[in-house]
C-alpha cells in the first residue's frame, strides 16, 4: 500500500525500497491495515486535495482549461510558474484588507467568545453536581440543531422587520427601524453566537476535573477569592482555553455562511472572498491562491493546535 | 454572591442561546406574509412543506448521505484512534496525528475547494467520480472521520489496557481481543460517534456547495439559497421540525445516560457496603 | 547463588518446573532485567521482591508474554516459552487492577479463558461451578463485576485465573489494591488455596510482609538483578548483602575490619567496639567488612553486661517510642548515628528507658551477620 502509494507520489525509491521490502516480509497485515486504511483515505481526501489546489493556484485560467504546470519542449522540461494571482493578493489592497479584516473578526470572536464563555463554563463546572448534566445538555442542545437555521434565526430577528425592531416600535421607543443587520455587529453576533459553545464545551470540560482541593489550599494560604481564581484556577485550565481559542480562532479566520447571511459591504472575510471566485466569477485558479493563502494565514494557530491535540492525545497533561 | 453571580450569568446565557430558536419555532406559526410580524396562528406553513417537493428531496438526500457518511466516519475514525494509541511509532506518525486534527479546524470553504479540484482532475483523468452523491459523502466522511477519531480516541484512553492483556492471557488471539473485549467496551463511544458525525454530515453546507451537482442538492443547500432570498416560513418550518426531533432524541439520550449511571453508582455502594459487612472468605 | 530446594519436590523435572536462564530485557540501552536465572519447583510460591523500578514487573510481564525478551530462555515444563504470544502459554496471571471485563457477569468472566480453548458447554458450567465454589462466590455468579466489592473481584480473578489449570500462575501485586485490614485476612486465604490447587506460582510485590507470609522463596531485586534468592527467614536471617540487610525490616550497619579468623569464631573491630561472631569466615585479616544486628536481637541494661569486652556498645537514649507489643528505642553513638533498637514486651511489667538516659546494647555472638558486599 505504501509503495504504490509513493510511486504515485513519484519518488526516487532505491532506499525507500529495501525499507517497505524488509516492513512487506515481517507481515504483520493487522497492525498495517489499521495505520494504512485511515491513512491512505487521509492523503487521499487531504494532502492530495491541497496539493491539486498549490498546484492550480500556480498556473492561469485560460477560459474553461488550467494552463499545465510543466511542459516538454523539445525534449526539455519547461516548469512554468504563474506567480500573477499571488502577487495580485499580495498587492491588491482589497484583498490585504480582507486578510487582515478576517483576522481581525477571528480575533474579536475568539475573545469575546472567551468572555463570555469562561464564566459561564466555570459557573456550570461549580454547580451541583446534580444539575451539572442537565446544563451541559442544555449548551449541547443548540450545538446539535443545524448552524444554518439559527444563524437565519438571527436574520428574523435583526432585521429591519424583524422582531427586535418590531418589538422596539410596539412599545413606542423608535420611530423607524434601527439599522442593525449587514452589519459588522449583526456579523459578530452571529459569530458568536455559532461558536460559543465550541468555546464552552472543552473549557467545561478541563475546569469540571479540576481538583478543588487546590483552591481550598490557597485560600488556606490566604489567596482571595479573586487571587485563587486569576493565580490557580486560570493557569491550570490553560488547556481548555487553548483548545477553545483555537477550535474558535482558525474556523473563523474562513467562515462563510455567516457573513454572506449577516454580514454586509462592510465586512470583508476571505471566505466569502473564496466563494465568490470559484462560483461568482468561475476563476478556479484564482480561488486555490486565495485558498492557499487562507491556509498561510491560520498556518502558525493550527501548529499550536495540532501541538496541543498531539499532547492531550497521549494523555500526558502539560 | 459568588452563586448569585453565576445563576444570572448562566441564565443570561442560556438565554441567548435559546432566543433565536424559540423565535424560529413560534414564527413557524404565524398567520402572515410578513414574517415576523405576528398575524396569528397557523398551521399552513406546515401543510405548505408536506407538498414541497425540493424541500422533501433534499431531506431524504441529506438523510441518505448522513447516514452513509456516519457509518463510514465511524469506521474510519476507529481505525484511525486505534492506530495513534495503539502504535506509539510507525512510518510518518507526525503527518498522520497532523492529518487527522486538521479537518476539526480547517474552514470548509477550504476542505471543499481541494476535494472539489481533486475529484475535478480524478475526472478528467479516469471518467469518475461524479459530482454528486459520492463525492459529497466522500467530503462529509474526510470530515466527519477526525470527530469520530476524537471521540473514540478519548475513550481509548481512559480504557484500562490490562483488559485486553488479560483476555489475551485467557487465550484471545489479537482479532477475539478486538471483538470480545474492546468492541463492547467502546460501543458507547462508537454510538456517540455515529451520533456526531451524523448530525455533522446532515447540516453541512459550505462543502457541500462545492461537492454537489446537478441533482444531488441537500436540504441545507436548499435552505441556504432561500435564506439568501430573504426570511421565508418553510425555513422556520423546517427549523421546528429539526429542533424538535434533535430536542427529543438529546433528551432521551440524556435521560437514559444519567439512569444507567445512577443505576451502577447505586450498584456498587450496595457492593461495597456489602463487603464491609460480610468480610474476606474464610478458607 | 545457592538455591535450597523446595521440602516437597520430587524429580529433576519438578525441581526445575520453571527455568529461567539469563533473561535480559533491554529498553533502548537500559537493562530493565539484567541476566535473571533461576530454576522454581513445581507447586512452589515464589515472590519476586524490590521496589517500584527494580525490574520485577518486567520479569513478571516476560513470563505471562507481554514483553518479548532481549536474550535469554523461559522453560516451563521442559518447553522453551519465550516467543510465545500470551494466547498460546499455558500461563495465566492476575492484575493488579484485577482486570474484570466489566461488560459479562462473573459467570462469564470465570468461563472466558475456557471457550476460548474451546471446551465443550457442559464442561464449562462445571468447572466454574467448582472455581465459585472454591472462592465461595457461588451465589454471585449473575452479577456484573462493578455490583461486587473489592475482596470480592479479587476472588473472581483467581478463580478466572485457576479456571484453566494453568502450569504457572502470576500475580502482580495480589494485596495492592485491598485496604489493610483485608490484607491481612486475605494473605492467609490466598496462600492455602494456591496451596491446595497445587500450582506453580511466581508474584511479584514491593511489600516484604506479603513476600515472607505468602512465599516459599523470595527473590530480592534491584536494578534488575537478583540480590538474593532463599526461602523468608533466611532472606532474613542471612542476607547476603547490605542491600539485602537493609532492604528487608530494619538492620543497624556497622563497618569493620576482620581482626581474628578461627573456624567456630571471628572477631571484627569498629568504631564502636569489637564484634565477635560465632562462625569463621573466609576472609584475609585486615580487610573491610560490615556487621549486621537486628533491632530486634540486641539487650539493652542500665548497667554494663559481664562480658563487655565484645557485642557491648555505650551509648545514650534519643528517641523512645511504645507500640504496645514492643518498644522502639534509638540510641546515640559517640560519633553521631544511632542505634535501632527493638525490645519485645514479654511481660506485662515492663520498664521503659528515658530519653538521656545512659545504656548499654548488647548482644550474643550467635545474632551477628557478617557482610562482605
Amino acid at each position: 500500500m505504501e509503495s504504490a502509494k509513493m510511486q504515485a507520489k513519484g519518488h526516487a525509491t532505491s532506499p525507500l525500497a529495501s525499507f517497505l521490502q524488509r516492513i512487506a516480509a515481517r507481515g504483520n497485515w493487522g497492525r498495517r491495515s489499521v495505520i494504512g486504511v485511515p491513512y491512505v483515505f487521509l492523503v487521499l481526501l487531504f494532502t492530495i486535495p491541497f496539493l491539486v489546489v498549490l498546484r492550480l493556484s500556480l498556473t492561469e485560467m485560460d477560459g474553461v482549461h488550467i494552463m499545465d504546470l510543466t511542459s516538454y519542449v523539445d525534449g526539455a522540461v519547461n516548469i512554468r510558474i504563474k506567480l500573477s494571482n499571488y502577487i495580485f493578493l499580495t498587492s491588491d489592497a482589497l484583498y490585504v484588507d480582507t486578510y487582515i479584516s478576517s483576522i481581525k473578526f477571528a480575533l474579536l470572536n475568539t475573545v469575546i467568545c472567551l468572555a463570555i464563555g469562561y464564566p459561564f463554563a466555570y459557573f456550570m463546572a461549580r454547580s451541583q453536581a446534580s444539575i451539572r448534566p442537565a446544563l451541559l445538555m442544555l449548551v449541547s442542545l443548540p450545538f446539535w440543531t443545524s448552524y444554518l437555521l439559527r444563524v437565519y434565526a438571527w436574520k428574523g430577528l435583526l432585521d429591519d422587520n424583524g422582531v427586535f425592531n418590531n418589538v422596539l416600535m410596539a412599545m413606542h421607543l423608535i420611530d423607524t427601524p434601527i439599522k442593525m443587520m449587514h452589519t459588522g455587529f449583526s456579523m459578530m453576533l452571529g459569530m458568536v453566537y455559532t461558536y460559543l459553545p465550541f468555546m464552552i464545551l472543552p473549557l467545561y470540560a478541563n475546569l469540571v476535573k479540576m481538583d478543588l482541593r487546590l483552591l481550598e489550599a490557597a485560600k488556606d494560604l490566604g489567596a482571595t477569592p479573586f487571587q485563587t481564581f486569576w493565580l490557580i484556577t486560570v493557569p491550570l485550565s490553560k488547556n481548555g482555553i487553548i483548545a477553545g481559542a483555537m477550535l474558535v480562532f482558525i474556523p473563523s479566520v474562513g467562515e462563510y455562511v455567516i457573513p454572506e447571511l449577516l454580514g454586509g459591504p462592510s465586512t470583508l472575510m476571505i471566505g466569502r472572498v473564496l466563494w465568490d471566485e470559484f462560483f461568482s466569477n468561475n476563476d478556479w485558479s484564482m480561488a486555490s491562491a486565495v485558498a492557499v493563502s487562507m491556509v498561510v494565514l491560520i498556518l502558525i494557530p493550527l501548529v499550536v493546535f495540532n501541538k496541543y491535540q498531539a499532547q492531550a492525545g497521549s494523555g500526558r497533561s502539560v | 454572591m459568588d452563586s448569585r453571580i453565576g445563576k444570572t450569568w448562566l441564565a443570561l446565557g442560556y438565554l441567548f442561546l435559546y432566543l433565536p430558536i424559540v423565535t424560529l419555532i413560534v414564527f413557524s406559526f404565524n398567520d402572515s406574509k410578513m414574517v415576523t410580524l405576528w398575524g396569528g396562528f397557523t398551521f399552513k406553513w406546515y401543510g405548505l412543506i408536506a407538498n414541497d417537493t425540493e424541500v422533501i428531496d433534499g431531506f431524504k438526500l441529506s438523510i441518505k448521505i448522513a447516514l452513509l457518511s456516519a457509518t463510514g466516519s465511524v469506521v474510519l475514525g476507529m481505525l484511525a484512534a486505534f492506530a495513534m494509541v495503539k502504535y506509539k511509532t510507525f512510518f510518518g506518525r507526525t503527518a498522520f496525528i497532523a492529518h487527522i486534527n486538521a479537518p476539526l479546524v480547517v474552514p470548509e470553504v477550504i476542505t471543499g475547494l481541494s476535494l472539489l479540484l481533486f475529484f475535478v482532475m480524478c475526472e478528467r483523468a479516469f471518467g469518475l467520480p461524479e459530482r454528486g452523491l459520492f463525492t459529497i459523502w466522500a467530503g462529509h466522511t474526510s470530515v466527519g472521520m477526525a470527530y469520530a477519531a476524537v471521540v473514540i480516541q478519548s475513550r481509548l484512553l481512559e480504557m484500562d489496557k490490562s483488559l485486553e492483556e488479560a483476555a489475551m492471557d485467557l487465550g484471545c488471539r489479537p482479532f477475539q481481543v478486538f471483538v470480545l473485549v474492546t468492541l463492547p467496551l467502546i460501543a458507547q463511544s462508537l454510538a456517540s460517534a455515529w451520533l456526531l458525525t451524523f448530525t455533522i454530515s446532515l447540516d453541512d453546507v459550505v462543502s457541500t456547495a462545492f461537492l454537489s451537482g446537478p441533482g444531488s442538492t441537500t436540504l441545507p443547500i436548499i435552505i441556504l439559497s432561500r435564506a439568501r432570498l430573504g426570511l421565508n416560513p418553510t425555513i422556520n418550518v423546517v427549523a421546528t421540525i429539526t429542533v424538535a426531533l434533535v430536542s427529543v432524541g438529546v433528551l432521551a439520550g440524556s435521560l437514559w445516560m444519567n439512569r444507567q449511571e445512577r443505576k451502577r453508582a447505586a450498584d456498587q455502594a450496595a457492593a461495597y457496603r456489602e463487603g464491609m459487612s460480610t468480610g474476606p472468605l474464610v478458607a | 547463588m545457592v538455591i535450597t530446594p523446595s521440602p516437597v519436590a520430587a524429580s529433576d523435572a519438578d525441581l526445575n518446573f520453571l527455568r529461567i536462564d539469563k533473561l535480559v530485557k533491554l529498553f533502548d540501552d537500559v537493562a530493565a532485567v539484567d541476566e535473571v536465572s533461576v530454576d522454581i519447583a513445581k507447586g512452589e510460591i515464589f515472590a519476586l521482591l524490590g521496589s517500584s523500578g527494580c525490574g520485577k514487573s518486567t520479569l513478571l510481564r516476560m513470563l505471562a508474554g507481554f514483553e518479548t525478551p532481549t536474550t535469554g530462555k523461559i522453560k516451563l515444563d521442559g518447553v522453551d516459552i519465550a516467543t510465545l504470544p500470551p494466547y498460546e502459554r499455558p500461563i495465566n496471571m492476575m492484575f493488579q487492577s484485577y482486570a474484570l471485563f466489566p461488560h459479562l457477569s462473573v459467570w462469564e468472566n470465570v468461563a472466558f479463558g475456557l471457550k476460548r480453548e474451546g471446551m465443550p458447554a457442559d464442561q464449562i458450567g462445571d468447572r466454574v461451578e467448582a472455581m465459585l465454589s472454591t472462592v465461595q462466590l457461588k451465589p454471585y455468579a449473575k452479577r456484573k463485576p462493578h455490583q461486587l466489592s473489592g475482596g470480592q473481584q479479587q476472588r473472581v480473578a483467581l478463580a478466572r485465573c485457576l479456571a484453566k489449570s494453568p502450569k504457572l500462575l502470576l500475580l502482580d501485586e495480589p494485596l495492592g489494591a485491598l485496604d489493610r485490614k483485608l490484607r491481612e485476612q486475605t494473605q492467609f486465604e490466598l496462600h492455602n488455596i494456591i496451596k491446595k490447587v497445587g500450582v506453580t506460582c511466581v508474584l511479584v510485590t514491593h511489600d516484604q510482609e506479603e513476600a515472607m507470609t505468602m512465599a516459599d522463596r523470595i527473590a530480592v531485586m534491584s536494578a534488575g538483578r537478583f540480590m538474593q534468592v532463599g526461602q523468608p527467614h533466611e532472606i532474613y536471617e542471612t542476607p547476603s548483602c547490605k542491600f539485602v540487610a537493609d532492604f528487608i525490616g530494619n538492620v543497624n550497619l556497622f563497618d569493620a575490619k576482620l581482626v581474628e579468623d578461627e573456624a567456630d569464631h571471628c572477631v571484627l573491630a569498629g568504631e564502636h567496639g569489637s564484634f565477635y561472631i560465632d562462625h569463621g569466615i573466609t576472609g584475609t585479616l585486615g580487610m573491610a567488612a560490615t556487621v549486621a544486628v537486628r533491632p530486634e536481637k540486641i539487650k539493652l541494661s542500665r548497667t554494663p553486661p559481664a562480658d563487655a569486652a565484645h557485642n557491648c556498645i555505650k551509648g545514650v537514649i534519643a528517641d523512645s517510642g511504645y507500640f504496645g507489643s514492643f518498644s522502639l528505642y534509638r540510641m546515640a553513638l559517640p560519633g553521631g548515628r544511632k542505634l535501632q533498637i527493638q525490645i519485645t514486651h514479654e511481660h506485662r511489667h515492663i520498664e521503659m528507658l528515658n530519653d538521656g538516659e545512659d545504656a548499654y546494647a548488647s548482644f550474643t555472638p550467635d545474632s551477628l551477620v557478617v557482610l562482605t558486599s
